[in-house]
């Protein structure tokens, strides 16, 4: 009662977009995840495509995707969303589809579909979730997990000698002919998030006009895989995942 | 100045702390009291809200609905 008070006579400026559905996210405190989710339907909501967009869950953290987005959704096979989102498309050309994957789902079991769709220029929106470990299965080393890096695999760092390099798909994909769009952005901050949000939109106009592939890097958290309190996890990728993983747009489309 | 006011689901915050950081009045702290789930939950403890947005883009859970007095009512006011 005390509330409704003291809103009386203040206009609504803030609140939760109409297509997130009722459900509260089962992420970990402080998850990048949940902030990507929002501002993708907020970036729905706002362009109103509810009814004509299509997403596609993968596997990882984020398999219940389609429990909180009030979209039309389909779960993948591990990796294989671009591959599943590609026949979507092909099949509604009208429609808004994206996939939306993690960094063991996109980069390491999925490499192939992933390189594969892009290379077809398919006119998709990939969103890619970049937090350089397994977060559902227990923090084991992903791909992307940093040089001397510790996970639950790499108890004493990750050594190039036996476990390679981090591997950075998105330059990788913007080399590609059938990428038109390749940025890569973060949710440790405000200003951040903003930005995450004018990429999407973006993505989703390009995708209006049917020019290719849109790949959206967002380098985000895992404060139970890493082991830190939230704030302690944005503090960390900000000092160690930003020299390897640097924001900004990689691959821009050529002014006609 | 415009004010404004937050409004925190408690029951759907997770504690996580970020909003607390992203409020540049730092009106934001953790209650000392616990949620349905366990978890100390963000709230208002200061009155100098301005409703600029910062704790809900950064809110991971959506817990945070902003309302910010309207612009007319800050015309008549001065």
């Amino acid at each position: 009662m005390q509330e409704t008070i003291q809103i009386n006579g203040y206009e609504l400026v803030y609140k939760k977009p109409s297509t997130l559905t009722e459900k509260p996210f089962h992420y970990c405190p402080g998850c990048g995840h949940s902030v990507v989710h929002r501002v993708l339907m907020e970036v729905i909501e706002e362009m109103g495509i509810q009814e004509r967009t299509i997403g596609v869950a993968p596997v990882g953290c984020s398999v219940f995707a389609y429990d909180y987005m009030d979209i039309d959704m389909q779960e993948a096979a591990h990796g294989r969303a671009t591959a599943v989102a590609t026949g979507i498309k092909r099949i509604h050309p009208d429609k808004f589809v994206f996939s939306y994957q993690g960094d063991g789902d996109l980069a390491a079991i999925g490499t192939a579909e992933t390189i594969h769709a892009v290379n077809r220029g398919e006119n998709i929106l990939m969103i890619f979730i970049n937090n350089a470990i397994y977060g559902m299965t227990g923090g084991q080393m992903a791909p992307t997990t940093l040089l001397e890096q510790v996970t639950s695999t790499t108890p004493y760092g990750r050594k190039h000698e036996a476990m390679g390099y981090p591997l950075k798909i998105t330059d990788l994909l913007a080399n590609l002919p059938g990428a038109y769009f390749v940025t890569r952005q973060a949710v440790h901050s405000v200003n951040a998030v903003r930005k995450l949000k004018k990429a999407i939109e973006k993505s989703f106009e390009y995708q209006k006009l049917n020019r290719g592939t849109s790949f959206i890097e967002v380098v985000s958290n895992c404060p139970s895989g890493w082991k830190m309190t939230p704030v302690e996890s944005n503090k960390w990728l900000e000092e160690n995942m930003f020299p390897m993983y640097p924001l900004g747009d990689i691959k821009l489309p050529k002014e006609k | 100045m415009i004010k404004g006011t937050v409004i925190i689901e408690r029951d759907i915050c997770k504690g996580c702390e970020l909003c607390i950081v992203a409020c540049p009045q730092e009106s934001l702290g953790l209650s000392n009291n616990i949620n349905l789930h366990g978890y100390r939950y963000a709230e208002l403890i200061k009155d100098n809200c301005t409703g600029c947005v910062n704790c809900a883009i950064v809110c991971p859970d959506v817990a945070i609905t902003v309302y910010r007095q309207p612009k007319a009512a800050l015309k008549k006011a001065i």
